[in-house]
């Protein structure tokens, strides 16, 4: 009877973040930004107002009209198309980028706090090593390898995000690892991977979304930046950092149209950045808002992401 | 103090020898095959050979990456692939638009986040603090490609007061011109830098004005503004001091785009064009330079640190 009753309040807990984060006018903006990008990205896949490689030599540099909103590039490309196709784009890898952080830095804090001794203290020596190096600079490494694609832009902000999520998470997994209840768990038998899915992750949750939500924010300016040094996405994928190199030459003579992309760009990277503040705010109950002098926000290291592309 | 200066400085030598250990495996066993890789689909197994042969690729893995490791330590960075030119000479060539790019960057950056940052702490709650706070969360999420492709529409083509791109060709033998070419890179990366360093200032701010010492200055008859700047700021200078070294790392990858965009002749567009030809042994040196410079500053800044803080010298 009782677990019955108790189930939709443990529901309504569950939950009860995402309103603390709808109540924060940064968490607002954020979940609604992330939402229409990634709305639009899913209308690209059906439907632009027009094909984005579709080349028109009639309709070079229009001005933004009714017939093509934000006018039209060089080639007569229309802009609002290769935007919502850039979008897609830019989900792909923001998701793809945080798939492989989350297991990569997940991975690297496992190893740095539940091994022995001797192999989590060399695992934080190797994590600090690793910081030192950029996403860029990974993703130039690989690309003089493999060339580049967008599957680099996955795999280095990957890679160097998830360095930056082990190097957060590890000292959190090592904080929860004291608890009593971890103590309780070990001793009633489960083994180290059992601990770690079950009462570990859950615990470092919070802790956790907030870097994913700022990794991905890294990501976007990622696959602008190197998509833009001719490393990310090839000329033929719609991308807003492939549309920023196209429209540099022209910019004294078409500045509007080089407008779009950027604005583009920089609206998602600030959508994830503020959902990432709001979502570290709605999770961590000892974070006070920083309205009391006295009691200003705990929380001085703020996140830098190292790519600023 | 001298026995943490040398563990940290042991923790140095271990990372560059593991950064430089990550660079070459990288480079030499993700190709599969690099004399393939550098010859091309159009070369001959015979000219594929000589690659080999010339490169040393036939020696085991270890061999030659000691050997790359002895130049290294000699100063010696190998030659191009492309051109058999000296690697380390070109670099120290292109440090020449690069460093100064980047302490200008610098100089930008902190010039306009410490006081920004301060005030938008002082301003806190009020219009002047949540303009400030909103500003420099938007630059922030600004391209830095888009940065400046906006600062030469307006100062360069509307404005005409900097020349678009380029460097003189003379470079420092023309100081002023060579200066001018790079002040609008400089404030393109100074200001996104900054952007983020600006929120740095401002939460270490706002957590000095909430320490005891600024509280018992101001009972003592300052204003809290006068607490902060007399006793608050050499504690958020710490925590800018300690940020720097993240900031490098951005300064970094910002000036890789920013030379680019500009076409400076920096180390920067070197990495991309060669990246683009695919000389192993100068990215594998670039690389190495970059990252070592990266740690390296981060010693620098953990030593400079605990040299500052009496705090933590008593600790230790």
């Amino acid at each position: 009877m009782s677990e019955i009753a108790a189930r939709p309040v443990a529901a309504r807990a569950r939950w009860h973040w995402l309103r603390q984060l709808w109540r924060l006018p940064t968490g607002r903006f954020g979940l609604i930004t992330v939402a229409v990008v990634g709305l639009v990205a899913l209308v690209s896949v059906f439907w632009t107002p027009y094909d984005p490689i579709s080349i028109d030599v009639n309709a070079r540099w229009q001005l933004p009209s009714l017939a093509h909103l934000l006018g039209t590039d060089g080639t007569g490309r229309d802009i609002l198309s290769l935007i919502m196709g850039g979008a897609r784009t830019t989900v792909f890898v923001a998701i793809g980028s945080g798939i492989i952080a989350s297991v990569f830095g997940i991975v690297l804090a496992a190893l740095g706090s539940l091994t022995p001794r001797w192999a989590r203290e060399s695992m934080a020596v190797f994590i600090d090593i690793l910081i030192a190096f950029p996403v860029l600079l990974i993703a130039m490494m690989i690309s003089s390898v493999w060339g580049g694609s967008l599957w680099v832009v996955i795999w280095s902000v990957g890679i160097g995000f998830g360095v930056s999520i082990a190097r957060v998470t590890r000292p959190e997994l090592r904080r929860v690892l004291q608890s009593d209840f971890i103590v309780a768990a070990r001793s009633s038998g489960l083994s180290n991977t059992q601990v770690l899915w079950r009462h570990l992750l859950p615990n470092i949750a919070p802790v956790f979304i907030v870097q994913l939500s700022w990794s991905m924010a890294v990501a976007v300016l990622a696959e602008a930046g190197l998509s833009y040094l001719g490393y990310g996405a090839s000329p033929t994928e719609p991308s807003w950092g492939v549309l920023l190199a196209n429209l540099q030459a022209y910019i004294g003579i078409h500045p509007l149209a080089a407008v779009w992309p950027g604005l583009a760009i920089t609206i998602t990277v600030l959508g994830l950045n503020l959902l990432g503040d709001a979502l570290r705010e709605a999770t961590d109950p000892t974070l006070s808002r920083g309205r009391d002098p006295l009691h200003p926000p705990r929380a001085s290291i703020r996140h830098v992401p190292e790519v600023i592309s | 103090m001298i026995r943490y200066a040398l563990t940290r400085l042991t923790l140095l030598v271990v990372g560059l020898f593991v950064a430089s250990a990550l660079i070459f495996f990288t480079l030499r066993v993700l190709p599969g095959d690099v004399a393939q890789l550098i010859g091309g689909t159009q070369a001959s197994p015979a000219q594929v050979e000589a690659i080999r042969l010339k490169l040393g690729l036939n020696e085991p893995l270890l061999a030659q990456y000691a050997s790359w490791m002895g130049g290294v330590l000699r100063g010696d960075l190998g030659n191009s692939m492309l051109n058999n030119a000296s690697v380390s000479a070109e670099l120290l060539q292109k440090a020449q638009v690069t460093v100064p790019l980047g302490l200008m960057s610098l100089t930008v950056a902190l010039l306009f986040a410490i006081p920004l940052g301060v005030l938008s702490a002082m301003q806190r709650g009020r219009t002047g603090g949540t303009v400030i706070s909103f500003a420099s969360q938007t630059l922030a999420a600004v391209p830095v490609v888009w940065a400046g492709m906006m600062l030469i529409l307006v100062f360069a083509i509307w404005l005409g007061w900097f020349p678009t791109t380029g460097f003189p060709r003379q470079g420092w033998d023309d100081p002023w011109a060579a200066f001018r070419a790079l002040i609008l890179p400089a404030l393109t990366i100074g200001i996104i830098e900054g952007a983020m360093l600006l929120r740095f200032v401002r939460s270490a701010s706002l957590q000095a004005i909430g320490q005891d010492y600024v509280r018992t200055a101001a009972a003592k008859g300052l204003t809290r503004n006068q607490a902060l700047i007399r006793h608050g700021l050499p504690n958020v200078g710490l925590s800018i001091v300690t940020v720097l070294g993240l900031q490098i790392a951005g300064l970094i990858v910002g000036s890789v785009i920013i030379e680019q965009l500009f076409t400076l002749p920096g180390i920067g567009r070197m990495l991309v064009t060669d990246v683009g030809n695919r000389d192993l042994i100068k990215v594998q040196g670039e690389l190495l330079v970059l990252t070592g410079f990266i740690l390296v500053i981060g010693f620098l800044v953990d030593l400079f640190h605990r040299v500052i803080d009496p705090r933590q010298r008593e600790s230790a």
